[in-house]
């Protein structure tokens, strides 16, 4: 009895420290997302009989990957029967080598999935979610409740994802050289979705999703520890740097607390330290990106003991690098906030009337909160109160809602 | 894997020597593409202005003049290729000289058994 639950938590300890990566490598050998999917569990079935009598083996991964193989290869002839084209399938998969060896072969088979499920012609929702069923093992379910839509809907999703992958022949490798930068970009954008959906959820109830972020940053070590590009370190950092906040960011009642009234006895300095360092790892590179910008702003708030110690000064200049590489209103909305700390509210608001003006942020909530802000400090309380009015009108989160609702309460 | 690849753009925005020069540089990429056994065919088309529509229904046939859907952007021509894979095709899709001024839609091949083969 004592014996066999042994070997029952041995299996599961390999099923959650290995079966990601037996995974990946079964989906290499057998070019099919079902087929590896069903190897994989027959491969556990397998070890769940056969390791309390026999003992585990040495090389557990090698073991699952080669018995997942050959009952792959039994199904697809036992179907033979019945469709003849999947013979010579079979046959094809059985004469590859069953090379399952070197650690960083398999780990390239990981990386090979994250190409796989973040590929640029498959729609962004479905790469996130095949990403976070495939790559991080979470469950259809999961998934699904954490952005909010019907189980149904997203096992939907997933299922027109693989079948694409299937019909369209998009292939599980590492792109090109000349591609990688812009694909990787896509695996970027997907891993910074995910946490920015467990971090400031974009609707509903609650604020943050703290799986979510959590399971961001898992895979932004995952695609470091694989390919340390100085944009990945960028990316991890950032997350790291807006993670070590979540305690601070939201009072009991699960209200918002601006970064300026924020506890900051209560930022994890863990985290703090390992996204600094991160940062000057990729801003040492040469090839400066958004992510690390982004990170390096970030770190500044970190280093700073109180709002008013902040280096404003090097905040404006980090945006004024990022509104170079990347152009975009919502930068330059960041940039007049930061100009604002630094020269004060009527600069700061002067710009944002100037960014207002041209039209992109007319929708923008947190483009009318931080004009409403900067009236209010400056006294004028009409105007303050008309820009929250707005905020309020275009918000769509409900402790934001509370909070600006707050905010309105107290203009005198 | 074979690919048809669906060359669409706004017929009206190319002049007379743009047309020419796509032609060539067109005829060029087939050559590059059979010399690596990826090659299945290729085409441009007449003008949609030349287009004619065919429908039966009831057991009545209907001819009409013009294109299935009026566009902005109309099919211009194809390439079938026999690619490694998606990236392959997109690859190859990215050399297509109209891929600058129009768009191309990658459609990967369904295989149907029965049909008759050249050789």
């Amino acid at each position: 009895m004592n014996e066999s639950n042994s070997v029952q938590r041995q299996v599961d300890a390999v099923y959650r420290a290995e079966s990601r990566r037996v995974f990946a490598t079964l989906i290499r050998l057998l070019g099919d997302f079902d087929l590896a999917e069903e190897a994989l569990h027959e491969a556990f079935a397998v070890a769940m009989e056969q390791w309390p009598r026999d003992g585990a083996p040495n090389n557990p991964r090698a073991w699952l990957v080669s018995v997942g193989r050959f009952r792959a290869i039994d199904t697809i002839r036992r179907r033979t029967r019945f469709d003849a084209s999947l013979a010579e399938l079979a046959e094809r998969i059985d004469a590859a080598e069953p090379d399952v060896r070197a650690d960083e072969d398999v780990e390239d088979d990981r990386l090979r999935l994250i190409f796989t499920c973040c590929h640029p012609s498959l729609p962004q929702d479905a790469q996130v979610a095949l990403t976070l069923r495939e790559v991080c093992g979470l469950k259809t379910e999961e998934i699904a409740s954490a952005f909010l839509v019907a189980p149904p809907t997203l096992a939907q999703r997933i299922v027109r994802a693989k079948a694409k992958i299937r019909a369209a022949g998009i292939p599980y490798q590492v792109p090109s050289i000349e591609d990688l930068p812009d694909r990787l970009d896509t695996v970027l954008q997907v891993i910074y979705l995910v946490f920015n959906e467990g971090y400031a959820a974009s609707s509903g109830p609650s604020l943050t999703r703290a799986d979510l972020s959590g399971e961001a940053i898992r895979l932004g070590r995952l695609v470091m520890e694989l390919l340390p590009n100085p944009e990945v370190m960028g990316l991890l950092a950032l997350m790291l740097l807006q993670e070590s906040r979540r305690a601070a960011r939201t009072s009991p009642e699960g209200d918002l607390i601006l970064l300026a009234d924020q506890d900051r006895s209560r930022w994890n300095q863990a985290q703090i330290a390992e996204g600094r360092a991160l940062v000057q790892q990729a801003l040492s590179s040469q090839q400066v990106g958004p992510y690390a910008l982004q990170a390096a702003i970030a770190a500044v708030h970190a280093e700073a003991p109180s709002p008013a110690t902040t280096d404003w000064t090097q905040i404006v200049g980090l945006y004024g690098l990022l509104a170079q590489i990347e152009p975009s209103p919502v930068v330059q909305l960041n940039r007049a906030v930061a100009v604002a700390m630094r020269d004060g509210p009527q600069a700061g608001l002067q710009l944002l009337d100037e960014i207002l003006a041209e039209g992109d942020l007319a929708n923008y909530h947190l483009a009318h909160a931080a004009r409403a802000d900067l009236c209010r400090r400056l006294g004028e309380t009409a105007a303050a109160r008309a820009s929250y009015q707005r905020a309020l009108e275009l918000v769509k989160q409900e402790p934001e809602r509370r909070f600006l609702e707050s905010r309105l309460r107290e203009l005198v | 894997m074979k690919y048809m690849l669906l060359i669409y753009s706004d017929e009206n925005a190319w002049t007379d020597d743009e047309q020419q020069r796509c032609y060539q540089e067109s005829v060029q990429l087939t050559q590059d593409l059979h010399a690596s056994g990826k090659y299945l065919g290729a085409s441009p088309l007449h003008s949609v202005t030349t287009a004619t529509s065919v429908r039966v229904r009831d057991g009545k046939r209907l001819v009409t003049d013009g294109p299935f859907a009026e566009t902005r952007e109309q099919l211009g021509g194809y390439f079938l290729i026999d690619a490694q894979d998606l990236d392959d095709a997109i690859a190859i899709a990215g050399r297509i000289p109209s891929v600058y001024k129009g768009t191309v839609e990658i459609r990967p091949i369904l295989e149907l058994t029965g049909l008759p083969t050249d050789q």
